[in-house]
């Protein structure tokens, strides 16, 4: 990412009046052209943020007949003895320990075998792009229908191993809630990632390819020292689009379990959603809120460090 | 030069300006209320959409009385149930509630309590509020806020046949069923193998399904959600000995594989189609069961599990908000929505308890001695209302983890005393 | 030979995982003609995935008598594609702005930008309810033209937060990046202004990543479910994602259910497949860098 910032020197004119009055000119202009969107994003997101940031530091209700006051720290203080945040703060972090790597390694090897030069290679792409385009709201339903006891992927199971794998409810049950959600999520978002790591593919020279396989180099080495250090700045993207994604699970837990079973699938963005919507507790959702976007903030500071261009 | 940028910036705020206006234009005819009306068009809210049986007869009371006066012109906007709530509570936050709004009982004492309904005075109405079934007048301290037309009845549904085929007795609102009693029909039903899960009690349904269904029978245990000498605490009543007893009880049901932990997609069409023996259903499913299965479909009453037997009260009710800037005109139409022919319009179209004994009369099979006419002698005699208390919605919620937790194995006296710990931090912090 | 057997292995692969992605929307949409009873029946067999049995569109018609599905669909088309139009100018005029110009603070606005990123929409979306509703509203009542206040139950709540999207931004960023900025310098040379540089050159030589934006800002839209319930009341301003929650009343209509979201999805999906081909390949062409 740091390319995107790095600011190319460019010849400018010479003549020093016109310089700076012309630096002052493209100044302004630039301001004017950022202006729509950066103003947007303040009335959207960063007020309604510094909003929540505050609401964290006191006690306001959804429903209320008093108004708030200030409160100090007790919402924090009430948040660290609660033994759902941690379990959502564990779940939380199951849930993008194992999509990212998986979701991310699934769609690299997605993209390689529709980067192949053959017939029809357009159509597969289209196809496992397919659950990307449909709603997560519609997709969750659509899975809760086949994770069901007496639902298909219970049937296909049984069918496959010949009726060896006893049928379970897979979300109805602790062990299995969490996977089979991930499981979803994976096969709903893995053709985005998959189109980036193609992009990323079709990036890497030719020349590359040919000079190795004159080299005499197996498939493997092909990729290990062609291809994957081709792909280092698609990885650093990919990372980081996938854990963002990651830390923020909501729809999926709320459209399919509700958190449960027994708190196996409760993650920080539904605890707050629920606190502060359903149970009516603004303020310690708003607490919720703002010690989630600490831990995203760190572990985004923390991939970008780990994953940073070595100059 | 400068003049050059302004011209850009003031072409894009223009350009934003742009959109908001033509989007305002096309909001601007449609229903955006400020305060719920517009002079004396009022707009009303109903959670009925999808749901047309019900729907219809709000639609038919508006017509009516927009019709019936010249005055006053009632316009309806109807919501999906499943989101009602929060759609109200949302659009409340931002006070912009309309005048008139349907409202499940048990919220009452909440948006009451948070001044967002305002007391009505229905007297001089054809149908005065004494004449209701308690359950079906929402009150909060001492003032009422809402009238429902209708409410529903909890009982279990079975099969006379069945039953009798089991040795099993069928029980009269006189004689209900005794824990003991329940529980060794349940082991005969299961013994026989012909049912996966003999008791079915919806538990596939969650929200405020859980509490309605399930909070009747902790309270016929000895239980309680919460403490209502005063609804200061929780504790000693939803995580004492009773209540412990009866999540230990749930608990064993599905252990045993009496109950499913989570029932099918629709609980009542297992039912009927003989997957089940036993179900724990609402009233609204009556009419449906006694068309499929005639003289064999027993209504049972509530188990007595020794505190006498229980089912909750209260269902969806009419109210006016506080922010109505035309009382007149809400109160008008709440007066005139109170006709005899409504109350049974409501229940016939709902398949639920006439709200009224005059209305009972003209509802096929709740008249006296009808078929379904126990269910009004069950919301008379084992109604429990939910707790009259603002913290309901918060209670509710903790209860329905609480349960589910239990279905899913947890720890009947860690569940119910988590969910008692959190409701009890809730009740202090909100100083109710 | 072992690279024709490779082949074969590679498209076997290929065959195999389209019909783990394709299957279950197969499974929703031929559900859409299938009666209930016929849905749960069918479960336990291939049948699940295929167009046989009592076949009817009652679904359909089922879903028109529940939902006003025409208007939640027109209101969708309308909001998606105003968010489209309005996502990709205001979009690539910053990103323009943050990757083409210099000037003070750039640096500083681009990372403050993509910080947003970070933040789930749901997380501040209750405050964000009550501050929609202090914004100024110019409004038509009547005849004339008046100011008020709030913005809750209009089809600009469902628009506006859209349109401003750090990730497309970013998008926008890395493809203008790609273009030569020797352009800009000649241009100005000749007298062109910064506005017309970003219209007349950048712009047009950007269709690729214009197309990806326009997609990735179009979904969101398309699918907002949460937002809208909060925001609107109005039974005319909500968009289809909205409908789906009239189904789960009593008796549950399964077939209705896979009807409805067969509705909503399938266009996108035909949409998508029309023009997968510039899409998939402009994403390839922009070379995503990180």
């Amino acid at each position: 990412m740091t390319t995107l910032t790095a600011a190319r020197e460019r010849p400018r004119p010479v003549r020093r009046t016109r310089k700076t009055h012309a630096r002052r000119r493209e100044g302004l202009t630039a301001l004017g052209m950022a202006a729509p969107a950066v103003v947007l994003l303040i009335v959207f997101v960063v007020v309604p943020l510094a909003l929540t940031f505050a609401l964290a530091f006191t006690d306001a209700r959804l429903i209320s007949p008093t108004p708030a006051r200030f409160v100090g720290l007790d919402n924090f203080t009430r948040l660290f003895q609660d033994p759902v945040f941690f379990k959502s703060l564990r779940n939380t972090a199951y849930f993008a320990a194992v999509v990212v790597p998986l979701q991310g390694g699934l769609a690299l090897v997605l993209a390689l075998l529709v980067n192949a030069k053959v017939r029809g290679v357009n159509f597969f792409r289209t196809v496992y792009f397919l659950p990307v385009v449909t709603s997560m709201v519609v997709v969750s339903l659509l899975w809760t229908f086949l994770y069901r006891q007496d639902g298909l992927v219970n049937h296909v199971l049984s069918a496959l191993t010949l009726g060896h794998v006893e049928g379970r409810d897979w979300l109805g049950d602790p062990a299995t809630a969490m996977p089979a959600i991930i499981l979803m999520s994976v096969w709903q978002g893995v053709g985005f990632h998959m189109i980036i790591w193609l992009a990323g593919l079709q990036t890497i020279p030719a020349e590359l390819y040919e000079a190795a396989d004159l080299d005499g180099a197996t498939r493997w080495h092909r990729f290990r020292h062609v291809t994957w250090p081709g792909l280092r700045a698609t990885r650093t993207f990919v990372l980081i689009t996938i854990t963002i994604q990651a830390l923020g699970l909501f729809t999926q837990i709320n459209v399919m379990t509700e958190g449960g079973p027994l708190d196996s699938t409760t993650t920080v963005v539904y605890q707050a959603m629920r606190t502060g919507y359903e149970q009516q507790q603004t303020a310690y959702a708003a607490s919720i809120s703002l010690v989630f976007f600490v831990l995203v903030l760190a572990v985004s500071l923390v991939q970008r460090f780990l994953t940073r261009e070595k100059d | 030069m400068v003049f050059r940028t302004r011209r850009l910036a003031v072409a894009s705020v223009a350009a934003l300006a742009a959109t908001a206006l033509v989007a305002g234009c096309a909001t601007g005819s449609g229903g955006s209320s400020t305060s719920g009306a517009k002079g004396d068009t009022l707009t009303l809210w109903t959670h009925n959409a999808g749901n047309s049986a019900e729907l219809d007869v709000v639609k038919k009371i508006i017509k009516d009385f927009n019709g019936s006066q010249s005055t006053y012109k009632v316009e309806l906007q109807a919501f999906p149930q499943s989101d009602y709530n929060n759609s109200v509570v949302a659009a409340a936050s931002a006070r912009k509630l309309p005048c008139l709004l349907d409202v499940d009982g048990p919220n009452v004492p909440n948006w009451a309590w948070g001044g967002y309904l305002a007391p009505i005075d229905v007297s001089g109405s054809e149908v005065p509020l004494s004449a209701q079934l308690p359950s079906t007048v929402g009150r909060y301290q001492g003032k009422v806020y809402a009238f429902g037309f209708y409410d529903v009845s909890l009982a279990f549904f079975a099969r006379k046949s069945v039953l009798k085929e089991y040795g099993i007795r069928i029980p009269t609102l006189d004689k209900p069923w005794t824990k003991a009693e329940f529980d060794s029909a349940l082991a005969k039903l299961k013994k026989s193998g012909k049912f996966p899960y003999p008791l079915e009690m919806g538990t596939g349904s969650l929200g405020e399904w859980y509490p309605y269904a399930y909070s009747p029978q902790l309270q016929s245990f000895g239980g309680d959600l919460i403490d209502r000498d005063g609804y200061q605490t929780a504790s000693g009543t939803l995580d004492g000995k009773d209540a412990v007893e009866w999540a230990t009880w749930f608990r064993s049901l599905v252990a045993k594989g009496y109950l499913s932990k989570k029932s099918g997609a629709d609980p009542n069409k297992d039912f009927l189609a003989g997957k089940s023996a036993l179900q724990w259903d609402g009233s609204w499913n009556a009419a449906k069961n006694a068309a499929k299965l005639g003289d064999d479909l027993a209504i049972i009453p509530p188990v007595d599990f020794g505190h006498g037997p229980k089912i909750g009260g209260a269902s969806w009710q009419w109210a006016m908000s506080s922010t109505c800037s035309n009382k007149a005109g809400a109160q008008a139409w709440l007066k005139f929505a109170r006709q005899t022919k409504y109350f049974v319009d409501y229940a016939e179209a709902t398949g639920t308890i006439p709200a009224t004994d005059a209305a009972a009369q003209q509802v096929d099979g709740y008249q006296p001695g009808g078929k379904f006419s126990v269910f009004t002698r069950f919301a008379r005699e084992y109604a429990v209302v939910r707790p009259v208390t603002p913290a309901y919605p918060y209670i509710s919620t903790e209860f329905q983890k609480a349960v589910q937790d239990i279905l899913a194995g947890a720890d009947p006296e860690k569940a119910l005393g988590q969910a008692t710990k959190d409701i009890d931090t809730n009740l202090k912090t909100n100083r109710y | 030979m072992t690279s024709y057997l490779r082949f074969f292995a590679g498209h076997v692969g290929r065959v195999v995982l389209a019909l783990v992605f394709a299957l279950p929307l197969v499974f929703m949409l031929v559900s859409s003609f299938k009666p209930d009873d016929q849905i749960f029946g069918d479960l336990g067999s291939l049948r699940a995935f295929l167009p046989v049995g009592a076949l009817s569109l009652d679904n359909y018609t089922g879903v028109f008598e529940r939902v006003p599905a025409a208007r939640f669909l027109l209101n969708s088309v309308l909001i998606s594609s105003i968010t489209v139009v309005l996502g990709v100018i205001v979009n690539s005029l910053a990103a323009f702005a943050l990757s083409r110009m210099r000037w003070p603070g750039r640096k500083l606005v681009l990372t403050a930008v993509i910080a947003t990123l970070i933040v789930p929409f749901e997380t501040f979306a209750l405050p964000l309810v009550w501050w929609i509703n202090q914004l100024p509203l110019l409004r038509v009542n009547g005849f004339h033209l008046e100011w008020t206040t709030g913005w809750m139950d209009t089809y600009q709540v469902q628009i506006l937060p859209l349109v401003a999207n750090a990730f497309s931004i970013f998008f926008f960023h890395q493809y203008f990046q790609s273009i030569p900025k020797e352009i800009d310098e000649a241009a100005i040379v000749d007298g062109a202004g910064w506005f017309t540089i970003y219209r007349r050159i950048v712009m047009p030589l950007s269709g690729p990543a214009v197309a990806t934006v326009a997609i990735l800002t179009f979904l969101p839209a398309w699918n907002s479910y949460l937002w809208p319930l909060m925001v609107v009341q109005s039974e005319e301003l909500r968009p289809v994602m909205v409908g789906l929650s009239y189904f789960f009343q009593l008796n549950v209509s399964w077939g209705q259910i896979m009807a409805y979201s067969s509705m909503i999805t399938v266009p996108i999906l035909a949409l998508f497949v029309a023009f997968q081909r510039s899409f998939v390949n402009s994403i390839a062409s922009t070379g995503v860098k990180g």
